[in-house]
């Protein structure tokens, strides 16, 4: 396997640490060397946040630069934009519609960036818009949006399905396995021709 | 097996490994998982301490009494428990004593940058230091036998991208480790100065053992590659050192304190340019210096901050990262926020409409410093809310404390808080002390404290009586209310800091996060009603969103917490899809 880096981006509470142990998961499983950067803490409340995960043969720092993000997954649109410098030229963007306004747009100090996704896909190849939030929904619960990212993720990447599948299954706690499996299943049919 | 564990999850699983017996803590991001971890462990006692400074004499006991202990804290943690760890560094150990200090370059979640090995120097503590998750398990078995060889308590030093990051690591099973006799010897542990001076020549001759033993350990190792350019490097500042300069030659240091300078200097030799690249102070660096080496370190990098691989290119090469795409990159900052729900926003919003100034202190309550609550004025450590309180009502007069009151949390308050307190009592203040007891540890990640009703394995245990508590020590004047009743919490404010006598207000509900409290339905804003006077904004509630022309509650955001409604003149505010009853 090539190195691989992959970012999540979003914001605190948004559940950046459980995707993280799922993808962490799944390198383990697939016998690569791997290390995970998460971010406990103060910007857990609701604060920007960003995990890195990097597979390879062999890893030494757990941090991605700029320009060196093979994936980026993002939880929120805002995040994808103050991170998106950190994408390769053909990275794979794949970014939640959701807004969150943070409070210097909310106290009227600062403005909320219009056309993110267009803007991106201006510049990048292999973007992806999913409203994981709402297909969450659907799913029955909308804490399973990060669930529904990764199974768009799992689509762009050669890792069989099952093993991601596993990793969900293991991740999560026992009373949410079955609504969290719909929630990759509904990600991962949504980009069945997104990365052809 | 193999697992993919935190480097703070490794520390725990390296504790369980070496046969420790007793673990304690007090909370700290970075450092916090590590107890969290070891509490896991039903072999091992472990507990939550009300500060860092118990937590280390309750490590510190275990340790003369036997058994391998270990103690964690963020960096600021062991400011406070250095008083028993400069005097423990003399007595030395009988069971080994590891003591995990988390230091957080870059200051995701402190409020200084403090650097750990400069304190264990003045200690004379030695100190290691990991640079991944197998070494974080490998090390802390290694620091106990460094421990009980040399009777000295062994720092282990971490820094937030170590303690925070997973990797692979190997499982091993468990020592089994008995439980050293107990001998009764005033000479090694009753500091007194007679056996205090012989106990301080004891540490001298232990420093040139421990040097002798860091030229020798496995602790430190070479990696040779071209030799053109040497690296010297600790902790996670190899790994970005390794991806910046690649195949050079690198002196890896395990130990940090004290440095192998027999092997720095052998190293030194064999490269043509020597660099040194460690994060936040020049302690490696500077000792190279003392020994006559011509080194690049912190004459181009920064002791300010993390590092990364991109910096060290930049600093030291000068090669920066070229743009890849023509997106302004404009974006608006996101500051963490208190949570939708939490019942501090109630606290903040009554403290600041009453003008008063707020002496702050450490908690997800210093997040009422940002707009637009903006309420506090200060905060230096955890407990200083109070003797600041006192200190300004001093300087300024009675008057002062007419204007003023302290805020502290739970945790706080219990940490630290219940000394400033007494000071207060004892040489008569008027002030006015509010606990924000939300009935949790919240800024760190929902820990118990001696004040919830519940040890660290979530098991009841006895609970601090806040109240009994402020009476005993000499407070008369103690009330309880739940700021969401924000008039009545506004009348006894108004009250208590008017008082001519010191008094304790106990803010009382729980943290919106906890698993038992439950909302009612999500809120909307009915735009026939809404006048747009933007009373509602300024609760600073992060799903009450101002759209310019409207004000809209986001419903993925809001938890129902039924406070804004409670300042909304015009009844504006109601519940998702119907009106209210
Ligand atoms: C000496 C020291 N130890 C630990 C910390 C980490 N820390 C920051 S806030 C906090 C506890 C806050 O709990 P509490 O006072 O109950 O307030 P809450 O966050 O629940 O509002 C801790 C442990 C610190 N900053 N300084
Ligand atoms: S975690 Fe609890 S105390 Fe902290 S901001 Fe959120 S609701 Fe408030
Ligand atoms: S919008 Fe109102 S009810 Fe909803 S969380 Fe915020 S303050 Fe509470």
């Amino acid at each position: 396997m090539n190195n691989t880096s992959i970012m999540i981006v979003g914001v605190g509470g948004q559940g950046t640490l459980l995707t993280s142990r799922i993808l962490g998961d799944v390198a383990l499983s697939s016998g690569v060397d791997v290390k995970v950067s998460e971010v406990h803490g103060m910007s857990q409340r609701g604060g920007s946040v960003v995990t890195y995960v990097k597979m390879g043969e062999k890893i030494f720092s757990p941090v991605i630069e700029k320009n060196e993000a093979d994936i980026i997954l993002c939880f929120e649109k805002l995040e994808a934009l103050r991170w998106i410098d950190y994408a390769k030229k053909d990275a794979t963007i794949i970014i939640n519609t959701q807004r969150i306004d943070p409070m210097p747009v909310i106290t009227g100090k600062a403005k909320y960036p219009e056309n993110i996704i267009e803007r991106i896909k201006d510049n990048y190849k292999k973007v992806v818009d999913v409203p994981a939030l709402d297909m969450a929904e659907k799913c029955g619960n909308i804490k399973t949006a990060n669930v529904v990212m990764i199974g768009v993720m799992a689509q762009c990447t050669e890792i069989d399905k099952e093993i991601w599948l596993k990793a969900v299954e293991k991740t999560v706690k026992p009373q949410f396995v079955d609504v969290n499996i719909k929630a990759f299943n509904l990600g991962y049919d949504f980009a069945r021709d997104c990365f052809i | 097996m193999k697992k993919l564990l935190l480097g703070n999850e490794a520390i725990a699983r390296g504790v369980y490994e070496a046969g420790a017996t007793v673990a304690t803590a007090y909370p700290g991001t970075p450092s916090t998982e590590i107890t969290e971890n070891i509490a896991k462990y039903d072999e091992i006692y472990s507990e939550w301490a009300p500060n860092e400074k118990v937590a280390l004499e309750v490590a510190i006991g275990a340790s003369y009494a036997g058994a391998r202990a270990t103690c964690a804290m963020k960096h600021v943690g062991l400011n406070v428990a250095a008083d028993p760890l400069f005097t423990a560094s003399y007595t030395g150990v009988n069971g080994g004593l590891v003591i995990f200090v988390a230091d957080d370059p870059g200051m995701h979640s402190s409020q200084n940058e403090q650097d750990t090995r400069i304190i264990a120097r003045g200690a004379k503590v030695p100190v290691i230091e990991p640079s991944d998750s197998e070494e974080c398990k490998n090390f802390t078995k290694e620091a106990f036998k460094i421990s009980e060889e040399f009777d000295a308590p062994v720092i282990v030093r971490l820094t937030t991208r170590i303690a925070h990051s997973q990797g692979i690591v190997e499982l091993q099973d468990r020592e089994n480790c008995e439980l050293k006799p107990y001998v009764k010897n005033p000479a090694k542990y009753v500091m007194m100065p007679a056996m205090a001076r012989r106990r301080h020549v004891s540490v001298e001759e232990r420093m040139a053992k421990l040097r002798e033993y860091s030229e020798n350990s496995s602790l430190n190792r070479i990696e040779w590659g071209d030799r053109k350019i040497g690296v010297i490097t600790a902790g996670i500042a190899y790994q970005y050192a390794r991806e910046a300069f690649g195949d050079v030659s690198y002196l890896k240091i395990g130990m940090v304190y004290p440095l192998p300078e027999k092997l720095i200097k052998e190293f030194a030799s064999q490269v043509e340019t020597l660099y040194v690249i460690e994060e936040l102070e020049p302690f490696i660096e500077n000792q190279c210096r003392l020994m006559g080496l011509n080194v690049t370190g912190k004459d181009k990098l920064p002791v300010i901050g993390e590092y990364s691989a991109a910096l060290i290119k930049e600093k030291i090469f000068g090669e920066t990262s070229e743009k890849l795409n023509d997106i302004q990159i404009e974006v608006p900052g996101r500051p963490p926020v208190l949570c939708a729900g939490c019942p501090h926003r109630a606290t903040y919003y009554v403290l600041k409409k009453l003008k008063l100034t707020v002496s702050g202190d450490i908690g997800c309550y210093t997040l009422g410093a940002l707009a637009p609550l903006e309420s506090v004025d200060t905060t230096v450590c955890m407990g200083a809310s109070v003797g600041v309180a006192l200190g300004m009502e001093k300087a300024r007069g009675a008057e002062q404390s007419k204007k003023t009151v302290a805020v502290i949390g739970d945790s706080t308050f219990i940490h630290s808080g219940i000394t400033g307190l007494i000071d207060m009592v004892y040489n008569n203040s008027k002030g006015t002390v509010i606990i924000l007891d939300n009935s949790i540890t919240g800024m760190t990640g929902h820990q118990h404290n001696p004040t919830t009703g519940f040890n660290i394995k979530g098991e009841p245990a006895k609970q601090v009586d806040l109240v009994k508590l402020c009476h005993a020590v000499g407070v008369d004047r103690v009330k309880v209310c739940d700021p969401f009743n924000l008039k009545e919490f506004e009348q006894i404010v108004k009250e208590e800091v008017a008082a001519d006598e010191l008094s304790v207000i106990i803010a009382q509900r729980p943290c919106a996060l906890l698993k038992y409290v439950k909302f009612g339905p999500v809120l909307t804003i009915n735009q026939d009603k809404c006048t747009k006077c933007r009373m509602c904004m300024k609760l600073g509630c992060p799903a009450i969103v101002d759209r310019d022309d409207h004000i809209e509650i986001n419903p993925t955001q809001c938890v129902g917490c039924d406070l804004c409604p409670r300042v909304c003149k015009f009844n504006a505010i109601e519940k998702a899809g119907g009106q209210n009853e």
